[in-house]
């Protein structure tokens, strides 16, 4: 499997009034690769937003370099083939919907690539289909719930085929059921058509999803692990700002107190297990 | 005498059209004064369209509010005065900020309710403190703020009116643990010191069970429960019937009971489970030694 | 709901009026207005009103909406009829003090409010049935010619359907931002014209700079989908002409023809202005 995303001592800063730079990225260095599902996990301010904005050339480091496909984003004559292979979903649901009937939002993508009009379709119908929107595609978004708006951004990014699809925060608007319906379509495209996902993200639930989670804070990579070595430092994503699932913490605290528990808990069945088996030994 | 009383409240929306569609149907409610109560249900489960006849924005279709014991839309009754007693913070209130200056805008409230400067810049003041806003910020444009000091900028504005009822429709919508933690600490302080009535509209049952002392559930247009916390997070099934969920610390100690431990019922917060737990192995040691 | 009213209220349908290509009814339109103004007798005009109810027939839209796109001109049609009644010289019929009413006066106000009539009611059964959607692709299209001369039309057409997207996007949250301000005591409903306007700073403000950060938001989006104007872009619905499109357009050109028969050779009944 080829390496889809390569960033190397990423450093970044907005401008400020008074000709400084506010520094937001310091020396981030990552590789994604080819069919990854990772959680760039983060609390705001952290960076993990600008360090997205990397990924598809909204920005281009201060130092440091960011490959996409091969592509060094800082070819401003390739930005089109950057972005055909790398789609950007945002935060804001209605704020990337264009057209005013949902297929014709799919079909932005590739009309804009300049696809044949019957290929169009095509795709169309089949993006819709895998995001579970297809009886919806004569609506209007305006009709929509948020959750579904997002499926439908979701959709219009997978029809231009690209081969890793990054999404900044795309649930921070949702409720709990719209969050479910987002992360149980990224998990399907992910797993069945192999497309990499890069989830920005500040919750945790979400992040334990993923395959790989990279903790980021104050501009520099915290930790970079599958999802249950990460959350098994507890005391240092408290540190951070960050959640652990409730049922990591509690093994932790009673791991604190003495007891002997297994290390890298996530699930509650798990966690009920160890704590069961716990009480069984001491009773 | 109670803060809120509801007596069959019904509320539909585009009566006689092909839209109609009653958002609330026949709510029976008594909140009592200096309540903190967590308002949990789905979306489209009512609660928005609840809120909004605390203060008198929605006029019911049918039935009874009483706020303070006056009924709000009998002959005579000042609604205009009840906006000021019961403040209501929308979802995302920072896109409602539109004064030059963030003093101002906190200003508004109190000035439409036709306070003395004086007065004003006092109520101001306390609120900004109460948000944790900094005096270097009051001379700012609001727009010039981040996100987050623009919601304390927002909320601040309600506080401002020092109504005897807040409600707060998902005030920690959108932000990291972080700042929920920060927003949700600042209005149980604020609770503490004022001591009215609040009502914390959320999805976050983990959010309602550290902070609230009483949970409404809303379900289909109606009352599904309301109760201390304790009581509703024991019955912890039926809530996840309705479709919404309870904490993960509370559905483990769910399996652990049903694997015969005699674990309380109502767990429902980080610290209580822990307790529970270390309590019961270091009974366990003892009469296994 | 306030956010399911569409400009111009469209009907979805499919009668043969609902099928027909965009581009065509636009110009069919076109064609109509030109039949009724410029038929010069009456019987060359009720050829226009034929048509409209021909029209109004085929599409199945309730005649009854032919009175609601009618309400808002009632007063300029009153107001015109007035003047001509009152201002035209001619053979009077009826004077009271300097007031005279003259037989030519009533021709021309009910010659005059009926082309007013069937001109909004033609005008009308286009956006009746027609999407706001295919609208602007069929203005779109018919001006693409103009390119050439530099006219940007491919930027109005997509600023006209991002404008129809929004629109009720943004009715929504007007409706939030005055609730949360009227929750905070602001007064909508009362005092005269200058205090109202006033009261609607607190409205317009968060609007508008709400408006600037969606288009802000939206253009990043747009270029993060490859979105580099029209050079180059495709269209995923194609318009074709079929079979009706070439009737009713034969048909049009039809009445046009027959009303200028009609004027040239059809005896003087009645003058009309």
């Amino acid at each position: 499997m080829g390496d889809i995303i390569t960033a190397n001592g990423v450093s970044f800063g907005y401008p400020k009034e008074n000709n400084e730079l506010n520094v937001v990225l310091r020396g981030v260095s990552l590789t994604i690769r080819e069919g990854e599902f990772v959680a760039v996990l983060g609390h705001n301010g952290s960076g993990k937003s600008t360090f997205a904005k990397h990924l598809n050339a909204i920005l281009v480091p201060n130092e440091g370099t960011v490959t996409v496909c091969g592509i060094d984003t800082r070819e401003e004559d390739r930005l089109y083939e950057i972005r055909q292979q790398v789609g950007m979903v945002f935060q804001n649901p209605d704020n990337q919907i264009v057209a005013t009937i949902v297929e014709e939002d799919v079909a932005f993508g590739p009309e804009n690539m300049g696809v044949e009009p019957s290929e169009i379709r095509r795709r169309v119908d089949e993006a819709l289909t895998d995001v579970g929107m297809a009886e919806y595609k004569a609506h209007a978004p305006h009709q929509l719930s948020g959750g579904q708006k997002q499926r439908i951004a979701i959709a219009g990014i997978i029809a231009m085929r690209p081969r890793c699809i990054l999404l900044d925060e795309p649930t921070a608007m949702l409720d709990p059921k719209g969050r479910r319906e987002v992360m149980s379509t990224l998990k399907r495209l992910n797993r069945e058509h192999g497309i990499t996902a890069v989830l920005i993200t500040h919750y945790m639930e979400e992040a334990a999803e993923a395959d790989r989670v990279v903790v980021m804070n104050d501009g520099q990579v915290l930790l970079d692990d599958n999802p249950r070595a990460v959350f098994s430092h507890v005391k240092e994503l408290k540190r951070v700002g960050l959640d652990v699932p409730q049922a990591t913490e509690l093994c932790y605290e009673l791991r604190k107190a003495g007891y002997d528990l297994p290390e890298g808990i996530l699930y509650e069945d798990e966690c009920a297990q160890a704590i069961a088996q716990l009480l069984e030994v001491a009773g | 005498m109670n803060a809120i009383k509801a007596e069959n409240l019904t509320y539909v929306y585009s009566p006689n059209t092909p839209f109609e569609k009653a958002a609330i149907q026949d709510i029976n409610l008594e909140i009592e004064q200096g309540e903190f109560v967590g308002v949990i249900g789905h979306t489209g489960s009512g609660k928005s369209t609840l809120i909004q006849h605390f203060n008198g924005l929605l006029k019911p279709t049918s039935g009874r509010i009483f706020i303070n014991g006056t009924d709000l839309w009998a002959d005579g009754t000042d609604r205009r005065a009840y906006r000021f007693k019961v403040g209501l913070v929308f979802q995302y209130p920072e896109y409602q900020l539109f004064e030059e200056t963030v003093y101002k805008d906190i200003a508004f409230g109190p000035t439409n309710m036709g306070l003395s400067p004086a007065e004003v810049e006092q109520r101001v003041r306390e609120a900004a403190i109460a948000v944790g806003l900094k005096p270097h910020h009051m001379e700012k444009s609001p727009f010039e703020l981040s996100g987050g000091q623009k919601r304390r900028v927002a909320i601040a504005g309600v506080l401002a009116m020092g109504p005897d009822i807040l409600i707060l429709d998902e005030p920690t919508a959108g932000l990291d643990p972080k700042g929920r933690e920060q927003i949700l600490g600042m209005i149980k302080a604020y609770h503490r010191q004022r001591r009215n009535t609040i009502l914390l509209v959320s999805h976050s049952m983990e959010d309602i069970a550290r902070y609230a002392n009483k949970v409404l559930v809303l379900n289909r247009s109606g009352v599904a429960m309301y109760d201390d916390v304790a009581t509703v997070f024991s019955r912890a099934e039926e809530i996840t019937r309705i479709g919404l969920s309870v904490p993960q610390i509370t559905r483990i100690f769910g399996r652990l009971r049903a694997q015969g431990f005699p674990v309380s019922e109502s767990v429902y917060t980080m610290d209580y489970a822990k307790q529970e737990l270390l309590s019961l192995l270091a009974k366990g040691g003892k009469t296994g030694a | 709901m306030l956010k399911d009213i569409t400009i111009g209220q469209y009907f979805p349908g499919s009668s043969p009026i609902h099928k027909l290509d965009p581009r065509v009814k636009i110009l069919l339109t076109l064609g109509y207005i030109v039949v009724l103004f410029a038929a010069t007798n009456p019987i060359g005009l009720s050829v226009g009103i034929l048509f409209l109810v021909f029209a109004y027939g085929l599409s199945k839209i309730p005649p009854v909406m032919i009175l609601k796109s009618l309400r808002p001109v009632i007063p300029i049609i009153l107001f015109t009829s007035v003047l001509n009644m009152l201002f035209i010289e001619g053979d009077v019929i009826f004077q009271w003090w300097i007031l005279r009413i003259t037989v030519q006066g009533v021709t021309t106000a009910v010659v005059m409010s009926v082309r007013i009539i069937c001109l909004i009611a033609g005008t009308s059964l286009l956006t009746y049935t027609t999407s706001p959607i295919a609208l602007t692709d069929g203005i779109e299209r018919l001006c693409s010619p103009l390119k050439r001369f530099k006219l940007p039309v491919h930027e109005l057409a997509m600023m006209m359907t991002i404008a129809l997207r929004f629109i009720p996007t943004l009715i929504e949250e007007t409706d939030k931002i005055m609730s949360a301000q009227k929750a905070r005591g602001a007064d909508l409903e009362s005092g005269g014209l200058v205090q109202r306007a006033k009261a609607l700073i607190p409205i317009l403000i968060p609007l508008f700079v709400s408006a600037f950060r969606r288009a802000d938001e939206l253009a990043l989006a747009m270029e993060c989908r490859c979105y580099r104007g029209g050079e180059g872009r495709t269209r995923m619905k194609q318009l074709k002409l079929h079979a009706r499109d070439v009737y009713s357009s034969a048909f049009v050109l039809l009445c046009i023809a027959a009303v200028i028969c009609i004027n040239l050779f059809a005896p003087e009944v009645l003058t009309m202005r």
